[in-house]
């Protein structure tokens, strides 16, 4: 047998505090990174050409380059700088693997999910636009009462999407000796040297996870998009 | 500092040669696992939505890392059955192999989609005109899949080209792997991992532009 079920049994109980870390970091970096997209989601749409083009550019960059690649970038690349390790409450932060992994997920995030709500409100119906002008509203009232809300409706399927890959770039915070899902299961595999047990009981939590994401997802977006259903 | 630089940029041409490589394999896989789950034989479709289930559900390295350490052993007891000796698992297979499954799974959807948005009347007009099927794929269904799905499949295409730096965990020497190397012993890792995104964009954005150009030359409404 090349599956040990006792030893998969044995494994479960140790990834307790790896799901807790997953979750933590999922969870916070979501909170952070739906903040600043919609900051930079309306950026993009400013006319104010310096927002405009660095949101742009912070987008490119960040969607552009290996989440792997900007997490070593932040965690070892910035302690290069003596400038940076000389102000103590920064280093406090950034000599941290927890927090680096976690501004990292909250950039990579925020370009991401920038990109989804700028496309859900550019796509917004113009009628909308329109009946919410005719009612005397200002621009930012039809912004923050009309367009916003009815684009993050509409943005809720990509937005699951980014979720799910968001739950995989946790992963990779193993590599900075994070002991997430991941971690643990590399753990597990060299103190054991069971590959199998310890990757298979890492994916079937990850795929667990997924589908529960998936789950919740869903029952939003019919309980909140209800209303597209009647146009069809 | 300036061997260095010229050692990333050689780990760049093995990035590239690793995303190819695995790009050919997603995407005969890609099309296997479309044609298999839109067929009529239930076993097939069963298994090309377990296939697409499972990969969508779970990260990259995590199966990357079953694929290396598991075909290790795999392999191990393999050639000891065999008497063959220890045989070492080459990163860059375990690498394309990976990578080549996890995307065979994106591209599948992307196929699927973009064969259902072809007309059905015009395959049957095709067959009527006494076309082979192999013919009416060539003709008819490639040209047309290629205009629903280029959109789709250029998104597969960027988030494979990235996530091949991953492979640099299990030792494949791309330069993700040489710059972390180069980081440490010149203690600039700001530079060197600047350095590889910015080589990332490049070749991230005339990806781009060449698939765009496909894009453009597809249209036919």
């Amino acid at each position: 047998m090349l599956v040990d079920l006792e030893l998969i049994g044995q494994f479960i109980p140790e990834f307790g505090e790896g799901i807790v870390l997953t979750l933590e970091l999922l969870v916070i970096s979501l909170f952070f990174g739906f903040a600043l997209a919609m900051v930079l989601a309306l950026f993009k749409k400013s006319t104010n050409l310096l927002l405009n083009y660095s949101s742009r550019a912070f987008i490119y960059f960040f969607r552009g380059t290996p989440f792997l690649v900007q997490i070593y970038l932040i965690y070892y690349g910035l302690g290069q700088f003596e400038a940076i390790r000389e102000v103590q409450w920064l280093w406090f932060f950034l000599e941290k693997p927890f927090f680096c992994a976690l501004l990292a997920l909250v950039i990579n995030n925020a370009a991401y999910a920038a990109e989804i709500i700028h496309n859900a409100i550019v796509t917004t119906d113009k009628g909308e636009i329109e009946a919410a002008r005719a009612y005397g509203m200002s621009h930012w009232q039809s912004m923050r009462y009309i367009v916003i809300p009815s684009a993050l409706r509409r943005a809720i399927p990509a937005y699951t999407n980014e979720i799910i890959f968001m739950l995989h770039a946790t992963s990779l915070v193993s590599v900075i000796t994070l002991l997430d899902i991941t971690g643990i299961a590399r753990k597990l595999y060299s103190r054991f040297y069971a590959p199998f047990e310890a990757f298979i009981t890492a994916a079937l939590f990850y795929l667990l996870l997924s589908i529960l994401i998936n789950f919740v997802a869903h029952r939003l977006e019919k309980r909140f998009n209800r209303y597209l259903k009647v146009n069809q | 500092m300036v061997d260095y630089f010229i050692e990333v940029l050689k780990g760049a041409v093995l990035t590239l040669e690793l995303f190819f490589l695995s790009l050919v394999l997603s995407v005969l896989l890609g099309l296997l696992a479309a044609f298999a789950k839109l067929s009529k034989n239930k076993v097939a479709s069963f298994i090309s939505q377990l296939y697409v289930t499972i990969i969508r559900g779970v990260p990259d390295l995590v199966l990357m890392l079953l694929v290396f350490y598991g075909g290790q052993i795999i392999l191990n007891q393999f050639t000891e059955r065999l008497g063959l000796g220890f045989w070492e698992i080459n990163p860059l297979i375990s690498g394309v192999l990976t990578i080549g499954f996890i995307f065979g799974a994106y591209m599948g959807e992307t196929f699927r989609g973009a064969i259902l948005a072809v007309d059905v009347g015009q395959l049957e007009a095709a067959r009527a005109y006494g076309f082979s099927p192999f013919h009416v794929f060539y003709k008819i269904t490639l040209p047309q899949m290629i205009h629903h799905g280029i959109s789709s499949f250029t998104n597969n295409w960027l988030v494979m080209l990235k996530s091949t730096s991953i492979v640099s965990i299990i030792g494949l020497k791309d330069m993700v792997y040489i710059a972390n190397v180069a980081s440490s012993s010149t203690r600039k890792p700001f530079f060197f991992f600047l350095l590889v995104c910015l080589i990332f964009l490049v070749f991230t954005s005339i990806s781009l532009k060449m698939l765009n150009k496909i894009k453009n030359s597809y249209r036919f409404e």
